[in-house]
């Protein structure tokens, strides 16, 4: 796994990129790649990038060019199926130098162009420069696993895996982009191409953007979540499979997955343990294929509520591996925050990155550069809760007025149960809001995003005013010609993956913690024909009226500990407000709430903020009662130290967190060959 | 759907549903709610898919046990929803 960065000119205006500037874009994210560094620049453009070794070592240098020297290609991720495109290229001719996915990735842009991204299997962004026409070819895997941003201006590109890398020109503006904050604060995270700062783009997940001369740019998407609409198409394509056929169809492929990214690696890979039944079942098939040794981590909270060490040792010793845990307090939540936001270049709304954050240095530290998870299961075969809320509201909305229906949210939250009946009342108030909408896009997600949208209330007039005058871009724009007739399951799922997975979950809980500490995540659940085969699978296989994942539990069976496929889901989850407010919390977290501290970022209503503050600190005596706070001030809380930090890191004290000088060990220098040709 | 039809979907529905046993036989006229085969918020479970299944809407005061403790009650209560439409 690597870190990408590149300039490109498309008018003569501009100077080649200097030496300079490329070092210290590709300095801000050498931790993406501390092994080695790479540079190609001609008279028109410059990349750069920094190479965590894991696939052909010797050989797979890069900034990389094709024989005729005139495609130039800086890469991020893996295509893992590039054995199998090799061979397929090698019979149309093509020759190859070295072992490299990189170079299968070239030879297969000379050969079907653009359209040879929808033939990747991977996770993957990257940036195609052809020094004949000029022009720049940006594309990112159909998830969005790996990120790229873009900055444009006057005919001059800046590109990289992350906004720090583009912020190291000085010429390049830091300002908070408040439809950035007005979407994280309605569905945890911005959506692309919106980011959190101002004119930087975030090349949305399964698209390819080119740039040409004269400053032409044009944007398609490749791929992107589609549901089967045909009834017939799931019997014809598998042969109207049984349940249980089903279910063998899906390990089977969950098994390819899982040994492609076990592999399709020249160092081990290890994996992560939850606890749960994602990453356990890939864990399985990831040591099915490994013989020796065989690296698992576990996050251990010493907060009972959100630990599961009992599942994750059940498993550990199922699979005989070497076992590494870590204890994650609310202290160290505390003390690696703003590290964290350094890395996940946003504001977010929990802290469950933060231990993610200490897991990864734990992995680092143990000379392993690839793990796998079992990130987007519970997106591609309906795990989550909201899928649930939703079947039950949908099923409410035929007789809203009805006191019965409501009862089955008993079901999916237990404690209901044992709430007193005034309690409960209030709770299916809530999810009864929007009831009208039934059949409406989104109505899946209103729930949740007119939660989250409270947090509004704590920002400031100006920028309140400024949303009011410019709306924000909906989740709800754009949305597939064929959304609309897919059943109520799929439409919720397209929704989770645009709005959470992609934004946030692979994002600031993924790449960005891995890539922290130089680790790679690999996803199973992500692989290009396990998505494809989730999406065709009728609705009743992936949640059976409220019993999530059945299919999964189904393929499961025989493979890991039935403790661990019948215990009750519980999410990933980390303590969030709570980790701040002890007396040894450190110093930041009070000045970041001070008054002139909030007066100074003008991104909230301070005298707000303050009454949340101190809500939450009259509070510090209790703080060992579980569920002292409710969601939205959790979410409140964080959301707002979160932006403050961003505002202090990437705004106020920028250049002080850049990196020294980096040397490179490649280094193409072409502008004396090249002319300024616009 | 005929009446035999319905009551083969309902107890096929019962049967994979709430009993899971194939080798455990349910009889039509057996109490669902007495022999605890289904609890109160199995029986939502069951009208949800009744509703999608047959295009049908129940009341609060139709979700009685008169019209949902058996398979031969469901059925005949479903008839009689359909006759109606």
């Amino acid at each position: 796994m690597c870190g990408i960065a590149g300039i490109v000119n498309l008018t003569d205006r501009h100077d080649p990129p200097t030496v300079k500037l490329l070092q210290s874009m590709i300095g801000a994210i050498r931790y993406r790649g501390p092994d080695e560094f790479g540079l190609f620049r001609d008279y028109h453009s410059g990349l750069v990038h920094a190479r965590l070794s894991i696939i052909d070592i010797q050989a797979g240098q890069q900034p990389m060019s094709n024989e005729d020297r005139n495609l130039w290609i800086v890469f991020n991720g893996e295509i893992f199926n590039f054995v199998e495109l090799r061979t397929e290229l090698e019979k149309l001719g093509h020759c190859f130098r070295t072992h490299s996915d990189t170079e299968v990735v070239l030879h297969a842009f000379e050969s079907w162009d653009i359209n040879c991204f929808s033939r990747f299997n991977g996770q993957w962004a990257l940036a195609l420069w052809n020094t004949q026409t000029r022009s720049l070819v940006l594309s990112r895997d159909r998830i969005g696993v790996r990120p790229l941003y873009i900055y444009e201006k006057d005919g001059r590109v800046l590109f990289g895996s992350e906004m720090k890398a583009i912020f190291a020109d000085p010429e390049v503006p830091r300002a908070i982009n408040p439809h950035g904050l007005d979407q994280t604060f309605t569905y945890w995270a911005s959506i692309a191409p919106v980011t959190i700062f101002e004119g930087i783009q975030e090349l949305p997940p399964g698209s390819v953007r080119i740039y040409k001369p004269g400053n032409q740019m044009k944007e398609m998407l490749y791929w992107q979540p589609s549901y089967s609409q045909e009834s017939n198409r799931w019997e014809h394509k598998y042969g109207s499979p049984t349940f249980a056929e089903a279910a063998n169809i899906l390990q089977e492929k969950l098994e390819q997955a899982t040994k492609l990214r076990m592999l399709r690696s020249d160092v081990p890979v290890g994996s992560y343990l939850s606890g749960g039944l994602d990453s356990s079942v890939i864990a399985r098939l990831g040591r099915k294929v490994k013989e020796g040794r065989f690296n698992t981590f576990s996050i251990r909270f010493d907060d009972a509520e959100f630990d599961e060490t009992e599942y994750q040792r059940m498993m550990a010793a199922t699979l005989n591996s070497s076992h590494k845990e870590i204890i994650v307090t609310k202290k160290d939540i505390a003390l690696v925050f703003p590290d964290v936001i350094w890395h996940t270049e946003r504001p977010i709304l929990r802290t469950a990155p933060a231990p993610l954050f200490l897991l990864s240095k734990s992995v680092h530290k143990a000379g392993i550069k690839a793990v796998l998870t079992g990130e987007g299961a519970d997106e591609m075969l309906a795990g989550y809760d909201i899928f649930r809320e939703m079947m039950i509201r949908q099923f409410w909305s035929h007789q809203p007025n009805s006191k019965i229906r409501p009862l089955l949210f008993d079901r999916i939250y237990p404690y209901l149960a044992r709430s007193p009946q005034r309690a409960r009342g209030i709770a299916y108030e809530f999810w009864r809001k929007g009831l009208e909408r039934a059949g409406s896009p989104g109505f899946s997600h209103d729930p949740r995003w007119q939660t989250t949208s409270s947090l509004k209330k704590f920002l400031s007039k100006d920028i309140l005013n400024m949303l009011e005058n410019n709306p924000s871009p909906s989740a709800l724009d754009d949305l597939p010609a064929a959304f609309n007739k897919w059943d109520p399951l799929a439409q919720a799922q397209y929704l989770e993956i645009k709005t959470l997975l992609s934004t946030y979950l692979i994002s600031s809980q993924g790449d960005r913690m891995l890539m922290a500490h130089s680790v790679e995540g690999r996803f199973p659940f992500l692989d290009a024909e396990v998505m494809q085969f989730c999406n065709e699978l009728p609705a009743e296989h992936k949640l059976a009226f409220l019993e999530e994942k059945r299919i999964l539990k189904k393929a499961s069976a025989g493979l890991i500990p039935k403790a661990i496929i019948h215990r009750n889901k519980q999410p990933y989850r980390a303590p969030d407000a709570v980790s701040f407010l002890s007396q040894d919390t450190p110093q930041y977290v009070q000045e970041l709430f001070s008054d002139h501290m909030l007066e100074e970022s003008r991104i909230f209503n301070p005298k707000a903020v303050r009454g949340l503050y101190e809500k939450c600190i009259s509070k510090r005596d209790y703080l060992h009662k579980p569920g002292l706070f409710s969601n939205a001030d959790n979410m409140a809380f964080v959301g707002i130290l979160s932006t403050q930090i961003v505002v202090q890191q990437f705004i106020e004290t920028f250049e002080q967190k850049l990196e020294a000088e980096i040397e490179f060990k490649t280094f193409i220098d072409h502008t004396q060959n090249t002319l300024p040709a616009y | 759907m005929n009446q035999q039809e319905i009551q083969k979907t309902v107890r096929d529905f019962i049967q994979q549903n709430f009993i899971f046993n194939p080798a455990t036989v349910l009889n039509d006229d057996e109490s669902l709610l007495g022999m605890g085969v289904i609890d109160s918020t199995g029986v939502l479970e069951l009208i949800c898919y009744l509703e999608e299944k047959f295009q049908l809407q129940f009341g609060d005061d139709e979700l009685i046990a008169e019209n949902f403790d058996t398979v031969l009650k469901i059925t005949a209560f479903l008839q009689k929803k359909l006759n109606k439409q």
